[in-house]
């Protein structure tokens, strides 16, 4: 077990320093470092002035070099200023990972509980009029554009009812009431992504289930329908139904920023967004670097759940 | 051959996918009746009219006009256009690479198949739309490109969506491939002497080429929707050309006012869409392949 987590982090680790490599070299390419907007603002910046700036901050040297002052400052604990909002990163970011945290929280739990039922029915009843409109259903809600879904929510029940608030959030802990209204057209948003793949492979895994000769016993030994389906089969096809929710974080943290842009909502996926708009580099580095440690610690999750689920996956031998 | 004519059976059967095979092409012809349109109307696209901004019907302007006072059809005909060929255009890439690298990987097998999933698994566990964010910002002029011409702009878009769109194919093809390198063929080829190059391209890729296709298909939709997305947010299809995401920028603004305006391009988006994903499992079930996880996508 201390063998197989020590090799997931080793694992996890390597795939961020080469994110941060990858993600340095793409940023170093974006439109104007921070001195030539320092001499762009300033008319009285001479270039020589630029020049000496440039070597003070080190931003003279090859990239690489480069690279490695940041990866040094970087596991000291150092992720460096923000540009735009003139703070260090680290104090921008954490109030804005739990945000998004939440968001992506209660839309996964959104997802769920619209799958799970819907998937169960669809399977019970294959091939039916219901189980064609299900998977209709599911069929349009991954195939809908995020940012128009919000859009039309925006338009319908923003502009036309009054219903909702359009943007912004409000905070659980001082008005809930405030907090809910606000999260409720970005949680709706963001779980269309998902639910619609979740359907299908609930449905799938659950017909799965259904044909297995435990089902078949369970039913010949007079059971009542719902506890064959609730107790035996459901318990049983939940189980890869993990992986896909572990599978989904990327997406998921792809969707929160499609969603916290559209309801200018204050989470990480805007502030990224934002970030990157504004050439704020290091901003947008470190965001991007935590949105992806998020989604490996997310997966990381899922396969331990998965694990403790199912014991005939041994971890520790087959289990990379 | 025969099991080939047994798939057209069985798709032609497949009421959804035909239906979707009709609208694809319906709107295939509208983006063929794009320039057919611009001459007929005596306008462009891209024709600003200040005079005329968010007008009604009319007989000059057939569904009304945008914000800018651009006519609207032409704009959602020149997006269809755009649409369609990025989306496709990025998929062909994308299996391009995806078969190649995938067959390779299931074919040879080793530390070049061990290498290769694990980098699959990686790029589909990623919140891809950050990342593609950062690469459609990235300044082009500083590798030597001018990024100013939107032509530029639309084969970054093109190449960028490839790079994320390639690990289904990838995964698809390498399924076949192991598979298909276990059969009595290929092995009597490998006994004569054949090379591996010749193997893979004679005897695997003509077997493996079910599932390539079916995840080409099924792949179109997704880079589509993540083309709208990046036009949406400004990072993808570049004014003046008109995009259906982009189209919604200036929509966004406007739902008070106009609300027609947000609602045509993303209609048709979510056609599109939708009429993609019902093609592909029409052919996957024609085919019988099994393909993974549906579904999930990268934005």
């Amino acid at each position: 077990m201390i063998r197989y987590l020590c090799r997931r982090a080793a694992g996890a680790a390597l795939v961020l320093v080469i994110m941060s490599m990858v993600l340095y070299a793409l940023i170093g390419l974006m439109p104007g470092d921070p001195i030539d907007v320092m001499v762009q603002a300033d008319p009285r910046l001479t270039p020589a002035d630029a020049a000496r700036l440039k070597a003070l901050y080190g931003l003279d040297l090859p990239l690489h070099e480069r690279y490695l002052n940041w990866l040094g400052a970087a596991l000291t604990g150092d992720f460096g200023y923000s540009r735009l909002h003139h703070r260090p990163v680290l104090e921008l970011l954490w109030p804005r990972l739990g945000v998004t945290v939440e968001l992506l929280g209660f839309s996964l739990l959104l997802s769920l509980a619209l799958a799970i039922p819907a998937g169960v029915l669809a399977a019970r009843r294959a091939y039916s009029w219901l189980d064609h409109l299900i998977s209709l259903l599911s069929l349009g809600a991954y195939s809908v554009p995020a940012f128009w879904l919000a859009l039309m929510l925006i338009m319908a029940f923003s502009v036309e009812l009054g219903w909702l608030p359009a943007s912004g959030s409000g905070d659980l802990a001082e008005d809930g009431t405030q907090a809910w209204r606000h999260m409720v057209l970005p949680v709706v948003t963001l779980s269309a992504a998902t639910v619609g793949g979740f359907i299908r492979f609930v449905r799938a895994a659950m017909m799965e289930e259904l044909r297995r000769d435990y089902v078949r016993t369970a039913r010949a030994k007079g059971l009542r329908e719902r506890r064959v389906i609730f107790r035996h089969a459901l318990k049983n096809a939940l189980v890869p139904v993990i992986t896909i929710v572990g599978l989904s974080l990327g997406t998921l943290v792809s969707g929160a920023l499609v969603t916290e842009t559209m309801f200018a909502y204050p989470g990480m996926g805007k502030l990224i967004y934002d970030a990157v708009m504004a050439s704020d580099y290091n901003l947008a580095l470190v965001s991007l670097l935590f949105a992806t440690l998020l989604v490996l610690l997310g997966n990381l999750a899922a396969d331990l759940t998965y694990a403790w689920m199912d014991p005939r996956v041994r971890i520790g031998a087959g289990v990379s | 051959m025969g099991a080939r004519l047994g798939a057209w059976k069985r798709f032609r059967r497949h009421g959804p996918a035909v239906a979707a095979a009709v609208v694809l092409v319906v709107l295939g012809l509208m983006a063929l009746a794009f320039p057919l349109a611009e001459s007929a109307l005596g306008l462009q696209a891209e024709t600003i009219d200040l005079l005329a901004r968010l007008a009604g019907p009319s007989w000059d302007h057939p569904i009304g006009t945008d914000e800018l006072g651009r006519d609207l059809l032409l704009r959602l005909l020149q997006g269809a256009q755009v649409s369609l060929f990025v989306g496709l255009a990025a998929a062909l890439v994308a299996t391009v690479i995806g078969a190649a690298l995938g067959l390779a990987a299931g074919y040879f097998g080793g530390w070049l198949d061990a290498v290769l999933m694990r980098i699959t698994d990686f790029v589909i566990a990623l919140p891809l739309l950050p990342l593609l964010i950062v690469m459609a910002a990235a300044d082009l002029s500083r590798l030597g490109l001018d990024a100013d011409r939107p032509e530029h702009a639309t084969l970054r878009i093109i190449l960028i969506l490839a790079l994320v769109g390639w690990t289904t194919v990838a995964r698809l093809a390498r399924g076949a491939a192991l598979v298909v390198r276990e059969r009595e063929y290929v092995q009597a080829a490998r006994a004569l002497g054949t090379g591996s190059t010749t193997i893979l391209i004679r005897h695997v890729l003509p077997n493996a080429l079910s599932p390539i296709v079916v995840a080409a298909t099924l792949s179109v939709g997704n880079l589509i929707l993540t083309e709208s997305v990046l036009s949406f947010l400004g990072l993808g299809i570049q004014p003046p050309l008109a995009s259906w995401g982009g189209m919604l920028t200036g929509a966004q603004g406007m739902i008070r006012e106009a609300p027609q305006l947000a609602v045509w391009p993303g209609l048709l988006i979510f056609v599109t869409v939708v009429a993609f994903n019902v093609l592909g499992d029409g052919i996957r079930d024609a085919f019988d392949v099994e393909a993974d996880v549906p579904g999930l996508r990268s934005r």
